[in-house]
């Protein structure tokens, strides 16, 4: 069974299929051929703004002990750290910006502002995730391995407690993140190479002690008798981060309307039935321009998956586009209002806390058989897909 | 020395305010010159010299030395279209160690989009990146006792700077110096070489006008210096003049005398043998011959190969290799050490290899 199996693309002929495959083809080549000095300058402004912002917010904070500087510094700097994991790094981290040869806007050497070491990312997200997206079993990010987000996931009565490791996993998503690639559950079973994962502790360690140190400790220092206050600014603006993200991040694959796939459906892809894949597997949402840029142009999930190392900038240009392939060969495309598309993820984890027989299904899709969670390794996974994005494990660390 | 330690020490102290990034990061949005992340400088003037070629006054920015050796060159990394494009220049100013800015001249190539560009497109004010100098086609200190100059076009601006060491420094010794151009219009540093042989008596200058006259023809050398056999030389210009010259050496017996600088890619050593390169990040792989760079076989792959001067400079073209051996084409030197990092641009594959990228 491929991909085109699958009811919503059962109407469309191989040849079809083919043909949507190489009309999405002549979009991504339009806009490599037509970026240029515009494109630099929206990601050279987008950082210039960031630092700024990060820098007014730290030193606001220095007067933390007023209450209209600590709410301001708080906030500038929330807004700098979510404009810097969302529409920076996790951009340039896909390399998006690789094209313009600036050793400075690279994804190979670039390091984002949060617990994750950007290598350990590479892997989990733009390989793994955005490769075998929303195939159960393989795309780790169904759930991170702590929720149950699939009818298709075997209930176990440690569902149970969804709703709370919900409201943890929102409020800690980046340390939840910085476990991601560690993969707890090959360790659990004793599948990991333990030098691997000794390589991999001692990143993290050393990547999260420096980014503690910052924000808890030498700021707060800096800050002198204001200390408590700088701290509490700087933990807001760190869990504000990671509500946001952690939300918009949730509304990318788990609205109603963004379908699961089985190892099977993976057998044999194409080209164009990897583009079916994420198109069907993604879900958007509608926003102004400003929650588009802080959602790091995620709102444009279903753009973004099959162009993933495309500038974010160009995305809704080529939104407009692949929504008029959509209705012109009727395919699915989700979207809607933010709230909505949180609100149907939201009521889908806290469904699916409850074994199956009780609770009703969403999807229109009848489930397929319950099978077995756990996690490929890379040796399982078929070849990488080059569209996906840069991921490079560096020789030295 | 001690100003500069300290102050890499509070930058040190900054990390820690600015991890993951740098207080550069933060700092070279203040003034674009303040970073040492990557070299950079900006034009502070555009001096045009002929109707095609001009002199890019530039100043660095923090992390360049100033003693570069007269006749060495400088990557220089432009964004045109928002894409860094990377060439290498002769320094044409004599290196200062109290200096402030160094000079390039370029001559606009028919073909050449960066050079064009250079010439009539870059304002003052621009920001560049650059790459330190390197080369071995350099003046000693103190020069020899006799010195010839072979010089065809831009040819000039490495041997200019070795000029106006000598001059400056008050060094000229027994200099005699042939300058090919097509025409008298097209002759870069015309005026301002005129006027060092009139300073300097132990300088004598031939100009050659070869629209008119024909190039040199090497038999006739005796008589722009009689005795250059004795003659330390230097020579730069265009690939048939210094092929004529080369040769016209060796069958002297004097390569030892002659030194040569060739504004392209040499490939001098003995090739690869060919094999599979495989890519690995990409899983992508191009079977290629022992001739053809890694660089370029990563770009037939459909690979994104990052790359700079394309001349094993700048190194910005620098990738891991897994496994596997690669040789570099300049001295036949193989690399074949588990993650090495080796230059793309002018290494081939020796055997099937393995690259990070």
């Amino acid at each position: 069974m491929a991909i085109a199996d699958v009811k919503e693309y059962t109407h469309l002929s191989t040849e079809e299929v083919e043909q949507l495959g190489r009309e999405l083809d002549a979009i991504r080549a339009e806009i490599e051929e037509s970026r240029g000095a515009a494109d630099a300058a929206y990601i050279n402004k987008m950082i210039r703004m960031q630092r700024g912002l990060a820098f007014a917010g730290r030193v606001t904070l220095f007067a933390s002990h007023k209450k209209p500087a600590w709410a301001a510094g708080a906030a500038m700097l929330g807004a700098a750290k979510i404009l810097e994991n969302m529409e920076i790094g996790h951009n340039v981290m896909h390399g998006q910006w690789d094209w313009m040869n600036d050793p400075e806007i690279h994804s190979s050497n670039w390091e984002w502002d949060t617990a994750q070491p950007a290598e350990q990312w590479k892997h989990s997200h733009n390989y793994v995730h955005h490769q075998f997206t929303n195939v159960l079993g393989h795309d780790n990010d169904i759930g991170y391995g702590i929720l149950r987000m699939a009818r298709e996931q075997k209930w176990h009565p440690v569902n149970l407690g969804q709703p709370v490791y919900n409201a943890l996993l929102a409020g800690l998503f980046q340390w939840g993140v910085s476990l991601h690639d560690l993969d707890l559950e090959a360790i659990r079973k004793g599948r990991k190479d333990p030098k691997e994962m000794k390589r991999q502790l001692k990143q993290i360690v050393r990547k999260g002690r420096n980014q503690i140190l910052k924000d808890y400790v030498v700021y707060p220092a800096l800050s002198g008798k204001n200390w408590k206050t700088t701290l509490t600014a700087n933990a807001t603006a760190n869990v504000t981060r990671n509500i946001w993200s952690y939300m918009i991040i949730f509304c990318g694959h788990f609205p109603d309307g963004a379908m699961h796939f089985t190892e099977e459906e993976l057998e044999d892809e194409t080209r164009a039935e990897w583009y079916l894949r994420q198109m069907l597997g993604s879900a958007n949402f509608e926003g102004s321009r400003l929650t588009h840029v802080m959602a790091g142009s995620l709102g444009y999930q279903i753009e973004h998956h099959l162009f993933p190392d495309l500038p974010s900038n160009r995305y809704p240009e080529i939104a407009v586009k692949v929504r008029a392939l959509c209705d012109k060969y009727d395919i699915p495309y989700t979207t809607g209002p933010l709230y909505r598309q949180y609100g149907q993820t939201l009521r889908t984890i806290m469904k699916l806390s409850l074994p199956n027989k009780m609770t009703s299904d969403d999807s229109p899709e009848p489930p397929s058989p319950s099978i077995d969670r756990g996690r490929k390794t890379d040796a399982e996974r078929p070849t990488r897909r080059t569209e996906t994005g840069a991921y490079m494990r560096r020789a030295t660390s | 020395m001690a100003g500069t330690i300290s102050w890499e020490r509070v930058r040190r102290v900054g990390d820690k305010l600015t991890t993951p990034l740098h207080p550069d990061d933060y700092l070279s949005l203040v003034n674009p010159l303040w970073s040492t992340r990557e070299l950079r400088g900006r034009v502070e003037e555009v001096i045009p010299e002929t109707a095609d070629a001009a002199t890019l006054v530039i100043r660095p920015g923090w992390g360049w030395r100033y003693d570069h050796r007269p006749g060495q060159y400088v990557g220089i990394g432009v964004q045109v279209d928002g894409k860094f494009q990377w060439r290498s220049y002769s320094v044409s100013s004599p290196p200062k160690r109290s200096g402030r800015t160094i000079a390039i001249t370029v001559r606009a190539m028919p073909e050449g989009l960066l050079s064009a560009h250079l010439v009539s497109g870059l304002e003052p004010g621009t920001i560049v990146r650059l790459a330190l100098p390197e080369g071995d086609f350099v003046l000693p200190d103190p020069p020899p006792a006799k010195v010839l100059f072979l010089v065809g076009g831009s040819g000039i601006t490495p041997v200019m700077s070795m000029l106006r060491t000598l001059d400056r420094r008050g060094t000229m010794s027994d200099v005699v110096m042939h300058y090919s151009s097509t025409t008298p219009e097209r002759m870069i540093f015309r005026d301002e070489l005129t006027a060092l042989a009139e300073k300097h008596p132990s300088l004598t200058f031939h100009q050659r006008h070869t629209d008119i006259d024909g190039v040199l023809d090497l038999g006739e050398l005796e008589r722009v210096a009689g005795d250059w056999r004795e003659r330390e030389t230097w020579a730069c210009g265009p690939g048939p003049m210094l092929d004529a010259i080369d040769a016209h050496w060796s069958d002297s017996g004097l390569e030892e005398r002659l030194h040569l600088e060739r504004f392209s890619l040499q490939l001098g050593g003995e090739g690869g043998e060919g094999g599979t390169i495989t890519f690995r990040n990409s899983s992508k792989s191009v079977d290629v011959d022992g001739a053809t760079t890694v660089l370029e076989a990563g770009e037939q792959a459909g690979v994104g190969m990052p790359y700079g001067c394309r001349m094993g400079i700048c190194h910005t073209c620098t990738v891991a290799l897994v496994s596997g051996a690669v040789r570099d084409l300049r001295n036949g030197e193989d690399y074949n050490q588990p993650n090495e990092q080796i230059q793309t641009c002018i290494t081939a594959a020796v055997g099937d290899c393995t690259l990070d990228i």
